[in-house]
């Protein structure tokens, strides 16, 4: 009897195991159209239903975990979460702590948001993200940076007055400029920054970046991945072709 | 939550409200406040044990434990929380899995940090990899609870410290001449007169315990001011059915009338502890008691 319950507990223990193992990913919900919460106050934009889709055709068993954009890398590398679909931007310094896949969204094109056109973005100042590919670049364009934790802070910075300015992705900005009534406006040309948006995992997962990077070269070659990109972007945003390469349309 | 909240665009402004306050992230906004004073509850007591242990220490006969609570005290005072709460948290949480890992898998050859990351085998993982979202949430809250009681134990413990050593030494000197043993002494006559003297800056600890549960979103918990700043930002029609401005100012408006709540209420409570406390103490609070008393 005794061997009995033994070996059903060790046999439950070896199926625990093999059983596939959730890959949690995080995500920072706060970032529309990439992330952010919807009112059933569930994660939900275009992460989501990319990340969905990965782990279906990766056969991976997912799950979504918030996590704040400031301790989103840290985290990661101490193992609370196995990915970060964030809008993270690839680029070098990241890339030094985590690894990144093959990018799911274009190179992005960062813009300026101002109250007026008069607004100065090199020698004025200018909000941004803090830790965000946009805050480095507003720290080198001579224009004084002011960071803020989250990206809802950055435009209520412009709106009272005490930024010149916000430089963000043009796809966050887009729909807070549309609904402003005129208030906010884009001003100067997109600037383009950054290596595209990729999954983060950490550097010793070379398995699981494998599955991921697969799956995002699947999606590219039958379109799928498009679709996405045009049902939260619009019509305009940039696409791959079928090898991968960026169309900009 | 209400049949005719399919469509907000078309309601007036009372319905479209009481659509608006009862979808589904209004209700995760609601439970985070049972979260908060959850979390308040438990650590309060844990925290007051910490720092009873702490001064206990500090205060010991025996050279190693006295520099040990002194050490406890001075260094947990001196680091700034939100440095705690960011590497403190995930240096806890790897010592847990670093432990079990070295009794769980001693067969692992692999080191466990590889560069930035840290690894541990599969059963190691605290939770489990395979563990539902739930058993997670509640790990990080027992985190929460740790990493604030030791934080806010450290500042108990000087306050308790002090408090040891404000009762008169006449006291003790008199349960001495009686016979009393040393731990007869702390027991029996110190501990229960040190309340008076820790109770305000016991009092003062609480309204900032009260005040720093923001923190806990640096462990990944979702507290009141999280939400607050989440649904007071502005939403555009695209992503909700009920778009809205910058409405953050009326949500973080609620959030200092919960506060003042809170505060309102901790004082009424601490004033009838206090007047408990006071009750026959050799303090002019215990005497003014007297004398209503008597009168």
């Amino acid at each position: 009897m005794k061997n009995l319950i033994l070996t059903t507990a060790a046999l439950a223990l070896t199926a625990g195991m093999a059983m596939a193992d959730t890959v949690r990913m995080g995500t920072e919900g706060a970032y529309p159209p990439y992330n952010f919460i919807n009112d059933a106050g569930e994660i939900d934009g275009f992460e989501r239903e990319l990340g969905d889709e990965l782990c279906k055709r990766a056969e991976l068993d997912c799950e979504w975990v918030k996590n704040d954009w400031d301790s989103i890398i840290p985290n990661l590398v101490s193992g609370n979460y196995d990915t970060i679909a964030a809008g993270m931007s690839i680029t070098d310094e990241r890339d030094e702590v985590i690894d990144f896949t093959q990018d799911y969204f274009p190179p992005t094109a960062s813009a300026y948001v101002a109250t007026s056109d008069a607004a100065d973005v090199t020698g004025g100042v200018v909000a941004a993200q803090t830790s965000t590919i946009q805050a480095g670049h507003v720290a080198e364009s001579g224009a004084t940076l002011v960071e803020f934790a989250t990206p809802e802070e950055t435009i209520a910075a412009v709106r009272n007055g005490e930024a010149d300015a916000v430089l963000a992705d043009r796809d966050y900005l887009a729909p807070l400029v549309e609904e402003s009534g005129g208030e906010l406006l884009f001003i100067g040309d997109p600037v383009p920054l950054g290596g595209g948006i990729g999954m983060g995992l950490r550097e010793s997962d070379g398995e699981l970046r494998g599955k991921f990077d697969a799956a995002i070269t699947s999606m590219k070659a039958d379109g799928s991945l498009n679709e996405m990109l045009k049902k939260w972007f619009g019509e305009e945003t940039a696409t791959y072709g079928t090898d991968g390469t960026v169309v900009t349309n | 939550m209400f049949s005719y909240c399919a469509d907000p665009d078309t309601l007036g402004t009372f319905r479209w409200f009481s659509c608006y306050l009862t979808n589904g992230v209004h209700w995760s906004f609601y439970l985070s406040f049972i979260k908060v004073l959850a979390l308040l509850a438990v650590t309060a007591p844990v925290a007051l044990g910490f720092g009873f242990a702490g001064a206990m220490a500090a205060r010991s006969h025996v050279p190693p434990l006295s520099w040990l609570g002194k050490a406890y005290i001075a260094i947990v005072r001196g680091v700034p929380d939100i440095a705690f709460f960011l590497f403190f948290v995930i240096a806890l949480d790897q010592g847990f899995e670093w432990i079990r890992h070295k009794v769980l898998c001693p067969e692992w050859t692999d080191p466990i940090r590889q560069g930035n990351d840290f690894l541990v085998c599969q059963a190691a993982k605290l939770p489990l990899g395979t563990s539902p979202e739930w058993v997670h949430e509640t790990y990080g809250f027992f985190l929460a609870v740790i990493t604030f009681s030791i934080v806010f134990g450290a500042f108990a413990a000087n306050v308790l410290f002090g408090g040891m050593r404000a009762v008169p030494h006449a006291q003790l000197e008199t349960a001495e001449a009686y016979g009393m043993t040393r731990r007869q002494t702390f027991w029996r006559v110190l501990v229960p007169q040190m309340w008076v003297y820790a109770l305000p800056g016991l009092s003062n600890l609480w309204m900032v315990l009260i005040k720093a549960t923001p923190l806990l979103f640096l462990l990944g918990i979702e507290d009141i001011v999280y939400w607050a700043r989440e649904l007071g930002g502005t939403k555009t029609s695209k992503f909700t059915q009920y778009p809205h401005g910058d409405w953050r100012m009326w949500y973080f408006l609620f959030l200092l009338i919960f506060y003042l709540g809170m505060t309102r209420v901790s004082e009424l409570g601490l004033e009838r502890v206090m007047r408990r406390l006071a009750h026959g103490q050799a303090t002019s609070a215990g005497e003014l008691l007297r004398k209503e008393t008597t009168a």
